[in-house]
């Protein structure tokens, strides 16, 4: 699948211009989520949309990069009513502060919940355990 | 059910405050001359037996009129994509069982499908074509709950029961080939864990031979039946550009009149090697919705007879193939683990969660019993995936849930809920 990556700033420059264009036509908003990359530091977490052109059957990945301590995105929620739900699930895991979204509240979680789950400085398991040798079970 | 009026002291100050303070503000102010000067608030859910599953929705009613509805969601939220940041590939099968519950052999052919993908391994047509058997069978047993469920929502009863014996049949079939019957965990990555027996073709034999006489009872019980015809025609309708705008897959936007199915524009699993046709509405309204459904259910079958035919025609050791040729992820026979060396040593590196899997990023997706069902799988080369998110159909389309009951009646928006065919687990993950 064709994968590529613009600046933030311009992430609903680059969605509208797919959707409007009368060649691309990628008006199907099929997934919207976030990845959080820990060692990537300027960009910490990645919004990621997954595009379908229904007419000639085509997919693509978008990828906008975002810096954690200013995790500042423009909503397409105006774009898509789809991205609606998906925005608030990708701020609820991940913190993403989708600008311009209508009603940027939890959707998952607990309202009173004041972390994001998702983010990998959560982990699964209790890391005082000594019974269980990480480096022989899976991720450390 | 409780309903608070608009002069009342709300009932009791609850941790939850959130409700209480919908209620509290979100009045809507009628006209002048109606009989009541403001709507009511009515909290429908989460638990209630017309919502069959866990939703939550606030409604502000003029008397039986909805002026507008609030959904609340993630009551059953169990955080399947963190937990599966710490999984073995194998281990995380039996977590998308418990997305939508109704067709799990779909979720998890669609997950050994996505790992197939990143692992790069081939299938062999025998396998594709038992997978397409299953997963057929699955969409079945999801449809036919739906609409039956539909029958109930709108007061006929008993088609419910006369279509509820065949799913039981299908558990069978599934109980042949895995052992379980609602959460299957059915097949491995590479193919099944097992031949399937002579037992379960019988079975199949049967169903091919027993559920059209009864689907076409279902139909004549249905289909021209004023009274459901008046309950359902023209409830919870959307058009096409709204539909593909709310992101809708599967049936639903198949009933709004827009001919899109993962089956056909992204083959997968051999699909491209069997005739059927996909069944598209007009007006997106219940009465569509069901009757989509309904033909979805005999192109099913159509397609399970193919299926079975071609099955029928590997012989000899072809027809002994049931997996594919994967020893680093498919687990070994047990007898072989025994006596030899190779099979030892994959069995233990795939039981302890040893084997790295390939670094990269893959998106598959099938066609799930309600709409397009994507696994999107992040692997940085360690044991377990760096990130995995599923694209699940119902928590996409429910956002729409409060426009296609708005203007309508109390009663249709519960017969909008069951026809959407939402799934409670798979909306909240």
């Amino acid at each position: 699948m064709l994968t590529f990556t613009a600046e933030k700033e311009i992430n609903l420059k680059v969605l509208q211009y797919l959707f409007d264009d009368e060649t691309l036509k990628f008006r199907f908003l099929t997934d919207l989520q976030a990845v959080h990359y820990p060692n990537n530091k300027g960009a910490e977490l990645a919004v990621v949309y997954h595009l379908h052109n229904l007419a000639d059957n085509v997919r693509i990945r978008f990828k906008v990069f975002t810096d954690i301590s200013q995790p500042d995105v423009f909503s397409a929620s105006a774009l898509y009513q789809a991205a609606n739900w998906m925005e608030r699930e990708t701020y609820d895991f991940f913190g993403v502060n989708f600008v311009g979204h209508p009603n940027l509240i939890r959707v998952l979680n607990v309202d009173e919940m004041d972390y994001f789950p998702m983010r990998k400085e959560f982990p699964l398991e209790d890391q005082t355990r000594v019974d269980k040798d990480d480096e022989m079970f899976g991720r450390g | 059910m409780e309903i608070w009026r608009c002069d009342d002291e709300p009932v009791s100050k609850s941790p939850n405050l959130q409700i209480n303070e919908l209620i509290m503000s979100d009045h809507i102010l009628l006209p002048e001359g109606s009989i009541e000067k403001q709507t009511t608030t009515l909290n429908l859910g989460p638990t209630h037996p017309a919502t069959h599953g866990v939703f939550q929705n606030i409604l502000e009613l003029d008397g039986e009129r909805i002026m507008k509805a609030t959904s609340t969601v993630g009551y059953i939220h169990r955080a399947f994509e963190k937990i599966a940041e710490r999984r073995p590939l194998y281990q995380i099968t039996p977590l998308t069982d418990r997305l939508n519950y109704c067709s799990s052999p779909i979720n998890n052919m669609g997950w050994h499908l996505v790992c197939e993908k990143l692992l790069d391994v081939k299938i062999p047509k025998r396998v594709d074509y038992l997978r397409v058997i299953i997963m057929e069978l699955a969409r079945i047993s999801d449809h036919l709950i739906c609409n039956s469920i539909v029958g109930v929502d709108s007061g006929a009863y008993s088609g419910f029961l006369y279509l509820m014996q065949y799913r039981e049949l299908i558990y069978e079939i599934y109980e042949e080939v895995c052992g379980s019957r609602l959460t299957t965990n059915i097949g491995r990555i590479g193919g099944f864990e097992r031949n399937f027996t002579n037992t379960a073709f019988e079975k199949l034999e049967k169903f091919l031979a027993e559920y059209p006489k009864q689907l076409k009872e279902f139909e004549n019980l249905f289909t021209r039946n004023r009274i459901f015809m008046e309950r359902t025609i023209g409830c919870g309708p959307i058009t096409a550009e709204r539909a593909l705008n709310y992101g809708f897959t599967g049936p639903n936007l198949r009933a709004a009149g827009v001919d899109y199915d993962v089956r056909v524009h992204t083959p997968y699993s051999s699909y491209e090697d069997f005739d059927f046709t996909i069944p598209v509405g007009k007006t997106g309204d219940c009465y569509d919705r069901f009757l989509v459904r309904n033909e979805e259910m005999w192109q099913s079958l159509h397609i399970i007879e193919q299926a079975w035919q071609k099955v029928q025609e590997f012989k000899g050791t072809e027809a002994e193939v049931y997996h594919a040729d994967a020893p680093a992820y498919y687990l070994p026979d047990k007898k072989d683990v025994y006596t030899k060396m190779e099979a030892l040593i994959y069995h233990f590196k795939i039981v302890m969660g040893e084997t790295d899997i390939p670094a990269g990023e893959v998106y598959n997706s099938v066609e799930g019993a309600n709409g397009e069902l994507g696994f999107y799988l992040i692997s940085d080369g360690g044991r377990t995936p760096y990130r995995l998110h599923f694209r699940r159909p119902c928590f996409i389309y429910y956002q729409a849930y409060p426009e296609l009951i708005q203007g309508g009646m109390l009663s249709d928006a519960v017969i909008t809920m069951s026809s959407l065919n939402l799934i409670a687990g798979e909306l909240d993950a």
